[in-house]
């Protein structure tokens, strides 16, 4: 066993991981954080896109010397069908502002800035050190970590969970389920780098603009999914996501998928060229407000992916760690602050922190949003899709027929694809959960 | 399929790997005939760690696996793979993530 006790224990350096330590340590509590890559980063895995707003309530000047791709002035929906794709395109020059508002991001250097950030704040960050067990005193109370290390056993009274979405400690000691495969989506993704001038032309940027790209349609075979193209400095972060349930059931393979996507007409001119010089896959929570599990207990509380908070409709996840780190490390730092135990009933104030702010009011407002495109993930990934794109290349064909009889036949392939009763219920449902 | 599975071992090519000899984080529990759990890997594996053997049983080399953990919510409840990460420092080591 360590002699050394810590305030508190941060399992994970991730986004929410690194939210909370830095504010633990800002607030002059002894911290240990534990990440088992060589870096923080190393094993952090993401699109990826920074949302500004999230990262100044924890480093306000971050802009200075935050490793920073491009701010985003651009982005583009996808609608896609074999050869074609239907957009909904959003470029604005007010987005060129002297603090914008997004940027993209390479989370193995910008996890690895913000860790010096944790560092000099004051917190022990231990890296290439995998916790493998909770310890906990015979009232289930956690006490403790157990990690790889030679006696490595360290006590403290609290310990923030920040590990990721498969994380093992917190489903291991009972504190929460394991994922379940229709909860969460596999995303697989490609690095490509090109000349930064070859890039800039192919998406139309100047200096550190960027554009985004979210793509969905038959490039997910009838599976719920999306595929992302975000434009970083010199390289283009490429890739694809499906339900685990769906990939289970379809029987296709997440490499397959993402090769089709890199070579449909509307994808291979962008990278074109381009070196491959890295290939990942993660898992992303999935579930929304419904498969959010218990958030504290006697000596613990669960932070960011581990705690499923990420919005799936809006495909925001970071800012959800981040926000969850920041305010389990408010929670925190008023028990200590009043010399109280950090019981259950105690840390019950990081949920009702979590209920006050956007990240479980966005949850909750999609809460049924998941279970619809779930279930009728074939209406909304391939059905539409080709009905869209077949009425597009009606209205814009110049070839004789009249208007009035491509209506009629556009009318007619929707209504044949899925009926007048399909559509409205369609429409009716997804009306009713974005609400 | 073979050509997606090689096209994969080249992507893996690319990425940056401390392999923690003889430790396989990942285990296959010994069995006759594969679940339908443990075949669903053969496919859904994006790193293609899983293979079938001449006698038909699903076989794992973790060398080339990114740890997203697709195996465990697939397979741990079966109790087919025993999951755990890799020793601090080992397994992928992403350069861009």
């Amino acid at each position: 066993m360590i002699e050394e006790r810590f305030d508190a224990i941060v399992v994970g350096a991730g986004m929410a991981g690194n939210a909370a330590a830095l504010t633990l340590a800002q607030r002059g509590l002894k911290v240990l954080q534990l990440e088992r890559g060589e870096y923080s980063g190393s094993k952090n895995v993401q699109g990826a896109i920074l949302y500004a707003d999230m990262l100044e309530k924890l480093i306000p000047d971050f802009r200075e010397d935050a490793p920073l791709e491009r701010h985003l002035i651009e982005q583009r929906f996808w609608m896609m069908d074999d050869n074609s794709h239907t957009g909904l395109h959003y470029r604005s020059d007010d987005f060129n502002e002297e603090k914008p508002n997004r940027y993209t991001i390479i989370r193995a250097q910008f996890d690895k800035w913000f860790s010096k950030k944790v560092q000099e704040a004051g917190a022990v960050v231990l890296c290439e050190t995998t916790v493998t067990e909770l310890l906990q005193d015979a009232r289930g109370k956690v006490i403790g970590v157990r990690t790889d290390r030679k006696n490595g056993q360290v006590g403290t009274d609290v310990v923030v969970l920040a590990e990721g979405v498969n994380g093992l400690l917190g489903t291991r000691a009972g504190l929460r389920n394991r994922p379940d495969p229709s909860k969460v989506a596999l995303a697989v993704k490609e690095m490509h780098f090109l000349p930064q001038e070859t890039l800039e032309a192919r998406f139309n940027l100047k200096g550190d603009e960027g554009a985004v790209i979210e793509a969905v349609g038959t490039i997910s075979e009838g599976m719920t999914g999306m595929g992302f193209i975000y434009t970083n400095r010199e390289s283009i972060s490429l890739g694809i996501g499906c339900l685990v349930s769906d990939f289970e059931r379809t029987g296709q393979t997440p490499y397959g998928l993402l090769e089709k996507f890199k070579s449909h007409p509307s994808v291979k001119g962008l990278i074109e060229g381009s070196e491959v010089k890295e290939y990942a896959a993660h898992l992303i929570p999935e579930g929304g407000y419904k498969a959010i599990p218990q958030l504290f207990g006697d000596g613990w509380v669960v932070v960011g992916d581990a705690a499923q908070l990420n919005n799936a409709v809006h495909r925001e996840g970071s800012n959800l760690a981040m926000t969850s780190g920041r305010l389990a490390a408010e929670t925190i730092f008023q028990i200590k602050s009043r010399r109280d135990p950090m019981t259950k009933e105690n840390l019950a104030l990081y949920r009702k922190m979590l209920e006050d702010s956007f990240v479980m009011k966005d949850l909750k407002k999609y809460r049924n949003m998941p279970e619809l495109l779930h279930i009728r993930a074939q209406n909304f990934f391939l059905t539409y899709p080709q009905l869209v794109s077949k009425a597009m290349k009606e209205f814009v064909r110049v070839d004789g027929v009249t208007k009035a009889e491509k209506e009629k036949a556009t009318l007619r392939s929707f209504l044949a694809a899925r009926s007048i009763k399909g559509i409205i219920g369609d429409a009716f449902n997804f009306a009713r959960a974005w609400r | 399929m073979a050509q997606a599975a090689s096209r994969v071992e080249d992507k893996l090519y690319l990425n940056r790997y401390l392999v923690d000899a003889g430790r396989a984080h990942i285990k296959v529990r010994p069995h006759a005939t594969p679940s339908a759990q443990l075949l669903s890997l053969l496919k859904l594996c994006p790193a293609h760690c899983y293979e079938m053997n001449s006698a038909g049983q699903v076989e794992i080399t973790t060398d080339g696996c990114v740890e997203c953990g697709t195996c465990r919510v697939i397979a741990e409840p079966s109790g087919d793979i025993e999951w755990n990460y890799p020793r601090g420092g080992y397994g992928v080591l992403f350069k861009f993530g």
